[in-house]
């Protein structure tokens, strides 16, 4: 009988021990479908910075155990993905990235009340009062503003071709520079929709060309960005192409080639930021995945260090402690070096932070003006 | 007036790649009653290999060659051994069936040991652009317009004007009879498989610049090809030029004159009238099966 207690004591305290000394996590990002760019660079931020952090000894001793999951893009899938994480006792949820995904499986993280980070962009996201649910991104309502002002008053332009992908991101981003440009007395000739996944630009890109505007407005995700500058540049659009982060992408960049050259924007983060901590992430995640990241490597990286941030913070490993302490949270980089840059959490989740003005020359973003977070702390 | 010659030439050649694609439905549901539903991933492979075989430092027609090498072996021989000859004599159904899971399988494949990302792919003509007047024509468009269009012409001709393609067309109308009359059957099935393969790789150099090299690259093509096999004719290789031709061009209409949000239906909504009012396709023939 004592061998029979002592070897089930034995075997409870190898299980109990490994498990005291980590803490679960789940990743669920587009790892297939029309968000594979982005999810793959989320994930390998988020990868980093967990490999960075176990290295270093955990959060508050615990190592993470990162548990990832691709939501193939799919809605449904992302949510069934995050029942399971629940079931699972994570500690936090990292993603999706898409905002049509984030948008139904917050719901139930919310319902858990477990901590969910997303690099979804929507503006709907963080107006549903979830108080689980924190961006790693800028809002389209911090966004747009920025890159109307810039048409407006950067490219003088009185009449804009908008064009956006049909989905939760798209949409989201539509209504919010429609209304901007609104504001700005900048008249919308052409309002034109695409589809996610699209691979042929032709017509869309002759009846931005029929509307004969100062600038074409393009919000639509990687690969379709990709696209249509290819179909732009094959069918000699000559006026102004403007977006707001996705088409000034890394990986937009590298499926355009020669068209993406001229392209102008608005970026909430980019590696070619003029900050050495951001340059340093950028050489970091080159050595580590033989490829550049775009602005969703930073997301995934410093969403995981603002993790460790709160956590540490609250001094334990409290899921209702760690929402609480988000609310108006502000996270200075000389503190925090893994979150890069001075960032600030309002009370809905939305992050602020400096942004960036940004040309693709060459091949390449350059930076033009760096723009001051819209709210000082 | 020249925006709708534009759209016209763009459509011609989007149109071709969609008969590249096509001609391969036809091809082997005549030569063998094979309906192929991974015909879309037969595209996606070979432009994988061909990218694949770039980054060891091969120029793109080096590139290409080994590619279509390899497609004819993997997806014309290993297709036609692995999957289409033991299932062949259950009847059509286990096959569709079987290439359905063969498309699902490929991708997957595709995915998990080379990569989920986009890859660009080099154009195989200049991104210039000539004027004719008002009209701007893309050295692409013409390009694919013309390669495409010398490679389904050429098939016609292989296929009518030489006696293998002569003996193909026995085997495709009467298998018994081609039989009777000394042809090697089974050597002219294996060659359909082939020129498929081939005509995929083909579609695959043209369709991925704009595509992008992705495993799921195939699914757009090999659902468009389906439709425009059946609207020109499922059992006429000159319906497959017209259904994707035809395809091509409305689209590209729909897109520029109504709205881009419907041009991805035109296809279906033109398979749909087919179906219904002439269900053996524009240029088919009516053909009528002992059950």
């Amino acid at each position: 009988m004592k061998r029979i207690a002592l070897a089930m004591a034995l075997a409870f305290g190898t299980q109990l021990a490994p498990a005291q000394q980590t803490v679960k996590m789940a990743s669920l990002v587009e790892l297939s479908g029309p968000g594979t760019t982005s999810g793959t660079n989320f994930r390998n931020g988020i990868d980093l910075a967990v490999k960075e952090i176990n290295a270093a000894g955990g959060i508050l001793g615990r190592k993470i155990v990162m548990e990832t999951n691709d939501t193939q893009s799919n809605p449904a899938v992302a949510k069934a993905l995050t029942v399971k994480a629940i079931d699972n006792d994570v500690y936090v949820v990292m993603g999706p990235v898409f905002s049509g995904s984030i948008i139904v499986s917050m719901a139930e993280t919310r319902r858990a009340e477990v901590p969910n980070f997303t690099g979804g962009e929507a503006a709907a996201i963080t107006l549903q009062g979830n108080p689980y649910v924190f961006r790693t991104s800028f809002s389209q309502a911090t966004g747009m503003p920025k890159i109307a002002n810039y048409i407006a008053s950067g490219l003088k332009a009185k009449s804009v071709v908008v064009m956006f992908v049909n989905n939760d991101f798209g949409k989201g981003g539509r209504d919010q520079i429609i209304k901007e440009f609104g504001t700005r007395n900048i008249k919308v000739v052409a309002d034109i929709s695409t589809d996610p996944a699209q691979v042929d630009f032709s017509s869309p890109v002759l009846r931005a060309k029929q509307a004969n505007a100062d600038a074409l407005f393009a919000y639509l995700n990687e690969e379709e960005s990709a696209r249509l500058l290819r179909e732009l540049r094959k069918q000699g659009y000559d006026k102004p192409i403007v977006g707001e982060t996705t088409i000034m992408g890394q990986k937009v960049i590298e499926l355009a080639g020669d068209a993406a050259n001229g392209v102008k924007g608005h970026v909430g983060l980019t590696i070619d930021a003029p900050i050495a901590a951001i340059r340093a992430f950028s050489a970091k995640y080159e050595r580590e995945f033989k490829s550049k990241t775009d602005h969703n490597g930073i997301k995934g990286y410093t969403g995981m260090y603002v993790v460790k941030a709160v956590t540490e913070k609250i001094g334990k490993f409290d899921r209702k402690a760690f929402a609480a302490v988000m609310k108006n949270a502000c996270f200075s980089a000389k503190q925090y070096p893994g979150v890069l840059m001075d960032l600030c959490f309002d009370d809905k989740g939305d992050i602020d932070r400096e942004s960036f003005l940004v040309e693709v020359k060459n091949g390449q973003q350059v930076v033009v003006e760096t723009l001051p977070p819209l709210t000082k702390r | 007036m020249s925006d709708f010659l534009q759209l016209i030439i763009s459509g011609t050649a989007t149109g071709a790649i969609y008969a590249l694609a096509a001609l391969g439905f036809t091809l082997l549901w005549q030569a063998s009653g094979t309906i192929n539903f991974a015909q879309g991933e037969f595209v996606m492979v070979p432009a994988i290999v061909t990218l694949l075989a770039m980054s060891y430092g091969l120029p793109l027609w080096l590139a290409f060659l080994l590619a279509c090498a390899a497609s004819m072996l993997l997806l014309g021989l290993g297709f036609k051994r692995l999957v289409v000859d033991p299932l062949i004599r259950h009847g059509t159904i286990p096959l569709v069936i079987a290439t359905l899971g063969l498309s699902i399988g490929v991708k997957n494949l595709m995915k998990s040991s080379y990569s989920a990302e986009a890859y660009p792919f080099p154009n195989l003509f200049p991104a210039t652009l000539f004027s004719v007047g008002d009209l701007k024509i893309s050295v692409y468009d013409i390009g694919t317009l013309l390669l495409a269009g010398a490679i389904v012409f050429g098939l016609q001709a292989f296929l009518n004007r030489t006696l293998t393609g002569r003996a193909m067309q026995a085997v495709a109308q009467n298998t018994e009879a081609a039989t009777v009359l000394g042809i090697d059957v089974k050597r002219m099935v294996l060659y359909v498989f082939l020129i498929n393969a081939l005509l995929a790789a083909v579609a695959a150099l043209l369709v991925t610049p704009t595509y992008l090299a992705k495993f799921d690259m195939g699914d757009t093509i090999g659902l468009k090809a389906f439709y425009a096999a059946i609207i020109g004719g499922f059992n006429q290789t000159r319906g497959a030029l017209l259904g994707g031709v035809l395809v091509g061009i409305l689209e590209n209409l729909m897109g520029a004159y109504v709205s881009p949000a419907y041009k991805e239906g035109v296809a279906l909504m033109l398979f749909l009238v087919v179906i219904l009012f002439r269900p053996e396709g524009l240029l088919g023939r009516v053909e009528e099966r002992k059950v």
